[in-house]
C-alpha cells in the first residue's frame, strides 16, 4: 500500500508579560507555592472584569507578522465553555472567529508550511491528580497563552519536530517567550491522520508532548500504528489519545475534551481594532529573523553555513557571539568553533546561560588570541578555558600562572626531541624502516614530556629532521 | 423553536448537570419558549446593519503589562469547602 501522512500542529506558547493576560497577578510562578499569584479575576469571582494586556496582544501581532500572516482590522475575544477544574470560570477567554493573524507561513527545510491562524488565549490551571482527589493550584490560570495553528501541510514526524523546533527559535528571537518545553511553557498538541493509496482516514489528536524529541517519538509510533491498523484491516476511529514517556500513545476516552464548545463573544471584553499604524510600527521593529541571521552569518561574517546554522538557531549562544565579533581581535571563524566546542560544553556542563557564565566575551576572545598567536597549544587553551567557567579569572592570569605558554623556542623543542629519539630505539628503526606514521607516536611523546606544550607543527619537523 | 428532550439532557451533560427526566420535560418546554422569544428578533430586517458582537460602542480597552498584588493565600481559599497545603481540592477527575 502505498501511504501518505497528514499532520498538522497547534502549539501553545506561555507569553513572557510580567503580568498575566486579564489581571495584575505576577506571571513569575514557577517557584512560588500555590494559590500565591491570584487575585479575583484570574480566580473567576462574580462580578470582576477582566482587562487585556497591552503587551501580550503586541506579542501575539509580532509573532503573526514573522510567521507572515494578515493581521485583520478587528479581532475579539471569545468564551470556550466546558466544565473542567482547571478552568475556573467554566470557560477560557480565547478566540474564536476573529483570531489576531490568519493564513501565514513559515518555510522548514526547504518546505513551506501554512500557517492558518495565530490567536490568544488564558492558560488554565494546574491540576495535581491523585488517587482520591485532584488539587488545584490557580497560579497558571491567566497566563497569556498564544497558539499557532498550522495547515495540515506537515508529511513526517521529522517536519513536525522542525518546525515546532525553527517556530521556539523564532518565538525566542523575538523575546516574547521562553519556549521552554521541559517547564511547560511551550506545549505542543497533533493531528495526525493517515492516507493509503489515497483514501482517506480518521483523524487522531495526540496530546502531551512535552519535548521536541517526543514529538518526533509520538507521532512516529501513531504514524505505524495506523499504518498496521490499515494493513491489517482494523477499523481506525476518530479520538483524541495521550503520549506516556515509554514512547506511546493511548486512548484518552474521556470526556473533558467534549468539542462542543459552545462558543460565543465575551461580554466583557469590547472587541480591538488593531489600528494600520501600530501595525507597522510593531512590523518595522522586528528583529532579525533566525533565517536572515544565519544568512548574514554566512555571507558577511564569513561563517561556513553549518556553523552559522548551529549558531543562530541557539538564540543566547547567538547573542554572544556577536558580542565577541565587536572585540575585533579574533577570526569569527574561530570564535564559532570555540562557542560550539568547548565553550558550549562547558555550558552544559554548568546548566548556565551565555549570558550569566563568567566568562565574558572579551575574556574569551582573549583566550582565543593566546592560541591563534601560538602563544599557548589548542590543547592548553581547552584546559585554561575550563579553568576559566570554573575561577572566572582571565585567561592570561591562569596561563602565566600554569605555565602552559607554548614552547616555539627551536632549542628547547630539539633538546626534548633528542631526548624521545635516544628513548625510543625500536621506532626509530621502523621509521627508517618507512613507517612514517611512527612520527605522530614520536610528536606525542615530546607532548607528554612537555605537557601538551610544544608547538606541534615545529615538534614533527624537529624530529623529521633528526631522523634523517 | 421547539427543543427536544434529547437536546436538553445533551445541553445538560456539557454543564454537567444531571437532570430528572421530569426536569428534562420541564426545561425543554422553559427553553423552548426563550427560543422562541428570539425568534421575535429574526423578524427584523437587519439589511445594511453592520454585525455587532457588543452592545457597547467601546474598543481597545487594555491594561499595561504591569503587575499589581495578588490576595493572601488565606483570602484565596477562604470559600474553598476542601482545601489541602494550599490547594484547592475538588473530587478525583482523572
Ligand atoms: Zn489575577
Amino acid at each position: 500500500m502505498k501511504f501518505e501522512t497528514v499532520i498538522g500542529l497547534e502549539v501553545h506558547a506561555q507569553l513572557s508579560t510580567r503580568s498575566k493576560m486579564f489581571c495584575g497577578c505576577s506571571t513569575d510562578y514557577a517557584n512560588s507555592p500555590p494559590n500565591t499569584h491570584v487575585c479575583p479575576v484570574c480566580l473567576g469571582m462574580p462580578g470582576v472584569l477582566p482587562k487585556a494586556n497591552h503587551k501580550a496582544i503586541e506579542y501575539t501581532i509580532m509573532t503573526a507578522l514573522a510567521l507572515n500572516c494578515r493581521i485583520p482590522d478587528r479581532t475579539k475575544f471569545d468564551r470556550k465553555n466546558y466544565s473542567y477544574p482547571d478552568l475556573m470560570k467554566g470557560y477560557q477567554i480565547s478566540q474564536y472567529d476573529a483570531p489576531i493573524g490568519v493564513g501565514g507561513w513559515m518555510d522548514v527545510e526547504g518546505k513551506r508550511i501554512g500557517i492558518e491562524r495565530v490567536h490568544l488565549e488564558e492558560d488554565v490551571a494546574k491540576l495535581i491528580h491523585k488517587g482520591s482527589c485532584t488539587l488545584v493550584d490557580v497560579n497558571r490560570s491567566g497566563i497569556p497563552l498564544m497558539e499557532v495553528v498550522t495547515r495540515p501541510d506537515i508529511s513526517t514526524p521529522e517536519e513536525a519536530r522542525e518546525f515546532v523546533g525553527r517556530l521556539r527559535i523564532i518565538l525566542q528571537y523575538l523575546g516574547v517567550a521562553s519556549g521552554n518545553m521541559e517547564e511547560g511553557s511551550l506545549r505542543c498538541d497533533a493531528n495526525i491522520s493517515i492516507r493509503a493509496n489515497g483514501q482517506g482516514f480518521p483523524k487522531v489528536e495526540v496530546k502531551n508532548m512535552n519535548s521536541l524529541s517526543g514529538i518526533y517519538r509520538a507521532l512516529e509510533y501513531e504514524e505505524r500504528r495506523q499504518r498496521e491498523a490499515v494493513e491489517k484491516g482494523e477499523k481506525l476511529v476518530q479520538e483524541t489519545r495521550g503520549f506516556s514517556e515509554e514512547g506511546v500513545t493511548f486512548s484518552q476516552r474521556s470526556k473533558e475534551y467534549a468539542s462542543d464548545y459552545r462558543y460565543f463573544p465575551e461580554p466583557d471584553i469590547p472587541p480591538l481594532a488593531l489600528d494600520r499604524k501600530w501595525v507597522e510600527e510593531l512590523r518595522s521593529c522586528l528583529p532579525e529573523l533566525p533565517d536572515s541571521k544565519k544568512e548574514r552569518l554566512v555571507k558577511e561574517v564569513g561563517l561556513s553555513p553549518y556553523q552559522a546554522d548551529l549558531i543562530s538557531s541557539q538564540k543566547p549562544l547567538c547573542d554572544y557571539f556577536e558580542i565577541c565579533l565587536t572585540e575585533n581581535k579574533v577570526k569569527p571563524g574561530e570564535v564559532a568553533n570555540w562557542l560550539l566546542g568547548e565553550f558550549s560544553h562547558q555550558i552544559n556542563q554548568a546548566g548556565t546561560d551565555p549570558k550569566d557564565c563568567q566568562v565574558r566575551p572579551h575574556m574569551l576572545c582573549e583566550l582565543i588570541d593566546l592560541v591563534a598567536s601560538g602563544k599557548i597549544s589548542g590543547t592548553s587553551g581547552q584546559k585554561v578555558l575550563g579553568e576559566m567557567f570554573q575561577s572566572g579569572r582571565g585567561a592570561e592570569e591562569i596561563v602565566q600562572e600554569r605555565g602552559v605558554y607554548q614552547i616555539t623556542d627551536e632549542e628547547c623543542v630539539r633538546a626534548v626531541a633528542c631526548e624521545v629519539i635516544s628513548q625510543n630505539q625500536k621506532a626509530v628503526q621502523d621509521f627508517r624502516k618507512g613507517k612514517t606514521q611512527v612520527l605522530t607516536f614520536l610528536v606525542g611523546q615530546v607532548m607528554k614530556k612537555t605537557q601538551g606544550r610544544a608547538n606541534p607543527g615545529l615538534t614533527a619537523n624537529t624530529l623529521t629532521e633528526l631522523l634523517k | 423553536m421547539k427543543l427536544s428532550p434529547d437536546e436538553v439532557r445533551y445541553v445538560a451533560e456539557l454543564a454537567r448537570m444531571s437532570l430528572t427526566s421530569e426536569e428534562v420535560e420541564r426545561f425543554a418546554r422553559g427553553l423552548s419558549s426563550i427560543l422562541d422569544s428570539f425568534d421575535m428578533l429574526t423578524e427584523v430586517n437587519t439589511d445594511g446593519v453592520p454585525p455587532t458582537t457588543h452592545p457597547l460602542s467601546l474598543q481597545n480597552i487594555f491594561r499595561e503589562d504591569i503587575r499589581e498584588p495578588s490576595l493572601t493565600l488565606t483570602d484565596v481559599v477562604a470559600n474553598a469547602p476542601q482545601k489541602e497545603g494550599g490547594f484547592f481540592k475538588v473530587k478525583p477527575v482523572l
